[in-house]
């Protein structure tokens, strides 16, 4: 035991010590995020006001677009002809002008347009912001000329989910929330399919490394096979768990410092989405614009505190079990990596498997398809996080979940029984290009 | 004197080959101990055997008086394979203490001791290099260091001198001769016949898995001689012919000659003291274990034995 504890504590250091440890646990997520957010504070601040002259010769505005008070978009009601006005673009008092020609109707029988121009062309953000109000307060302008007023036209925008989902038990449930169980068993199940790759290939190649340097038999002559291959196992374990627990701080981090650090961007994110003269009605609580609102919901009702101790759980049952797999190929190579490439593809298959089936389970978290990859050890850790999302016992029973955890804890006896006979031949074997034949031989020989 | 270590009928059958067939030796404590054989005749298998790599098919292992038991009596075995490396990446002086603490020194005693040898070969400067900024010699030194650190009481070298030049092999065959006056055993396994020689206490030579050969140099040599004698005489002698030797080699006044069965040296001295020639030196051949090494091994189906197939 203490054997193996000495092997795991130099796997885990030689790589924690390393710098490209540092640069991809600290580093990656700190790029990835500064790359969005620099393309997000671009997008949503932009340089300067962009003001329009609108000249509304029909009177349809009455002299005002909406109630917004938007510090991006300026309309100011004018009563210059387009000469006057081109020659006033020419000066940039205005970027643009609006012109609503005196037979446009907002019921639409005329012909006439809205024309507008601009000096130079307008950016994709701006015309889109342009677009909407104008045709939101042309909306309104329609509605109301049909006798519906704005409390009227409130309540119907109110009255949305008509349908409500419920299950036999009469549970009801969230349109969001089904989205976003959707989305975090997706996320988490693929995040396993990622870690078993990941780390499942650094046991592979420490193995061939402690092979092809052949320190593999000076170690065998004090330690036994098994506590080498073991020490290793759990080493790398180590550090993938400390990196993610890296990541996971860094995420809350950030989660709490971009609020401070950018405060016009989340500003800009909750009223941009908010449609004016339509909410003015709506209460203080409901200002929160739907999506955000339901997207609350939904991850408010989402048992985070299950999902994470199922996450840990497969996270480490699975990686676990593939280790073992993967350091028994990795013994099987010799100096040509090629070898191992081929001897890996039986083990990338399930996994790939479970990946496809996740993709399933996702879906429809209690089909036959699901509940047999989440209950099959070599596919369970990526498929049951797809199905622990939707909760206990909406994607998943009780029974299964014990189940399958109680397969997976076999499933790793097994694999890592299995491995460890492989290993012990293998990498004292040299020269040797070694078939999967020989390998089952090695696993099931005695001694 | 005691012995370290006994072997008694072992065996070892792979699905190809016997690799050890049935053999038995003991080794005395403090004794250089050589372990002969050409390749592939099973030395490796056998001292896998006797480190704990691998289990006996049959046979019985008897370290210092008890039973084997690996798990335990490992560390008191320090094993330097013939297929050996290190960490290429690892800095020397934790190679060093992650390998004594795998034998199970803790960190301290450890410590002292990477310090006594490294200073004591003069390696002290390492410390902080890395394995792959060590030449072959400066890393061969470094693994006898760490299989020789936790001062095991048999000490097991597979081809401890290749790679190395004069001087350090110097070095290090002193370090050998020390370490055996201080108690440990020391089991030599090469086919450089010549160190055998130089070193080795007593010697056991296998072939096709089998022990064909054991006993000290000295007898082994005596065993294999074949009554040559080399005599050099102040002159050509006229008349070589006689019943007591036939000549072998004639190089002017050097003869080399076989004294015939029945016969001693005395009468070949007598043949020419009769002459009246004067004899300036008179001394016996003994072949050298190259020879003996050679005449055994070869005849023997060894170089075809990895396509031999078990019966």
């Amino acid at each position: 035991m203490n054997k193996i504890f000495i092997v795991a504590r130099r796997e885990f250091l030689t790589r924690v010590q390393k710098k490209t440890f540092l640069l991809t646990t600290i580093g990656v997520p700190i790029l990835i995020f500064a790359f969005y957010a620099a393309i997000i504070v671009m997008s949503v601040k932009s340089t300067s006001d962009f003001k329009v002259a609108v000249v509304d010769q029909a009177n349809v505005f009455n002299g005002k677009m909406d109630e917004k008070k938007s510090s991006e978009v300026i309309f100011s009601f004018v009563n210059d002809d387009t000469a006057t006005l081109n020659k006033k673009l020419e000066q940039k008092e205005y970027d643009a002008y609006l012109y609503v020609p005196a037979g446009f109707s907002i019921t639409g029988e005329s012909k006439d347009s809205l024309q507008f121009r601009s000096a130079k062309t307008v950016g994709l953000m701006t015309r889109e912001k342009i677009e909407t109000r104008v045709s939101k307060a042309l909306e309104e302008k329609r509605l109301l000329s049909m006798n519906i007023s704005k409390a009227q036209l409130d309540s119907i925008q109110a009255q949305k989910e008509l349908i409500t989902f419920a299950n036999t038990a009469g549970k009801k449930e969230n349109q969001t929330k089904v989205g976003v169980s959707y989305a975090v068993g997706f996320i988490s199940g693929f995040m396993i399919y990622i870690i078993l790759f990941i780390y499942g290939t650094m046991v592979m190649r420490g193995v061939v490394e402690e092979k092809v340097s052949r320190i593999a038999e000076v170690i065998i002559s004090s330690v036994k096979p098994f506590q080498l291959m073991m020490g290793k196992i759990i080493g790398i374990g180590a550090v993938g768990l400390i990196q993610f627990l890296i990541w996971g701080a860094l995420i809350l981090v950030i989660q709490l410092a971009v609020p401070v650090l950018f405060p016009q961007l989340f500003e800009s994110m909750q009223t941009q989405p908010v449609q004016p003269g339509m909410m003015a009605a709506v209460d203080a609580t409901k200002q929160q614009p739907d999506m955000i609102r339901g997207l609350m919901e939904g991850l408010n009702q989402i048992n985070f505190p299950l999902i994470i101790g199922c996450f840990v759980f497969y996270f480490l049952g699975g990686y676990f079990m593939y280790a073992s797999l993967f350091a028994a190929v990795g013994s099987a190579a010799n100096e040509d990596m090629q070898d191992a490439q081929s001897l890996l593809l039986p083990i990338m298959m399930p996994i790939i498997f479970g990946i496809v089936i996740m993709m399933q389970a996702v879906n429809n978290p209690n089909g036959s398809l699901a509940v047999f990859g989440s209950l099959f050890p070599l596919t369970s850790p990526i498929v049951m996080m797809a199905r622990v999302a939707h909760g206990i016992p909406d994607g998943v029973s009780t029974f299964q979940l014990i189940l399958s955890m109680l397969f997976l804890i076999l499933g790793f006896f097994g694999t890592t029984w299995l491995a460890g006979k492989i290993y012990r031949t293998g990498i004292l074997m040299y020269g040797k290009k070694v078939t999967w034949k020989e390998l089952w031989k090695w696993a099931v020989k005695k001694n | 004197m005691s012995k370290i270590l006994e072997l008694e009928a072992l065996r070892k059958y792979y699905a190809t080959q016997k690799a050890v067939d049935d053999i038995s030796f003991s080794i005395e404590k403090g004794s250089i101990f050589g372990l002969l054989g050409p390749n592939g005749a099973g030395k490796t298998t056998l001292l896998r055997m006797i480190t704990g790599i691998f289990y006996p098919d049959i046979g019985q292992i008897t370290f210092d008086g008890k039973p084997f038991d690996p798990l335990n009596d490992i560390r008191m075995i320090g094993y330097m394979p013939e297929e050996r490396g290190l960490y290429k990446k690892m800095k020397i002086g934790e190679q060093a203490l992650y390998l004594a603490q795998l034998k199970g020194l803790n960190r301290n005693e450890a410590m002292e001791k990477i310090k006594y040898w490294f200073k004591k070969l003069e390696m002290e400067t390492w410390w902080n290099k890395k394995v792959e900024d060590l030449s072959k010699g400066m890393s061969q030194k470094l693994q006898f260091v760490t299989t020789v650190l936790h001062e095991p009481k048999l000490i097991i070298l597979d081809e401890p001198f290749s790679g190395l030049d004069p001087l350090n092999a110097n070095l290090i065959k002193d370090e050998i001769f020390g370490l055996a006056q201080r108690g440990s055993t020391v089991i030599f396994s090469t086919h450089r016949m010549e160190q055998v020689e130089e070193i080795c206490d007593h010697i056991v030579l296998v072939n096709l898995g089998k022990k064909v050969l054991d006993g000290s140099v000295a007898e082994i040599k005596q065993k294999f001689k074949e009554n040559q004698f080399k005599i050099r005489l102040q002159e050509k002698p006229a008349n070589t012919n006689s019943n007591a030797f036939s000549v072998l080699e004639e190089h002017s006044n050097d003869l080399v000659v076989k004294i015939n069965e029945g016969f001693r040296s005395n009468d070949v001295l007598m043949h020419f003291l009769q002459q009246g020639i004067t004899i300036e030196s008179f001394h016996e051949i003994l072949p050298s274990l190259n020879e003996i090494f050679i005449r055994i091994v070869e005849g023997s189906s060894a170089l075809t034995r990895s396509f031999q197939k078990v019966d």
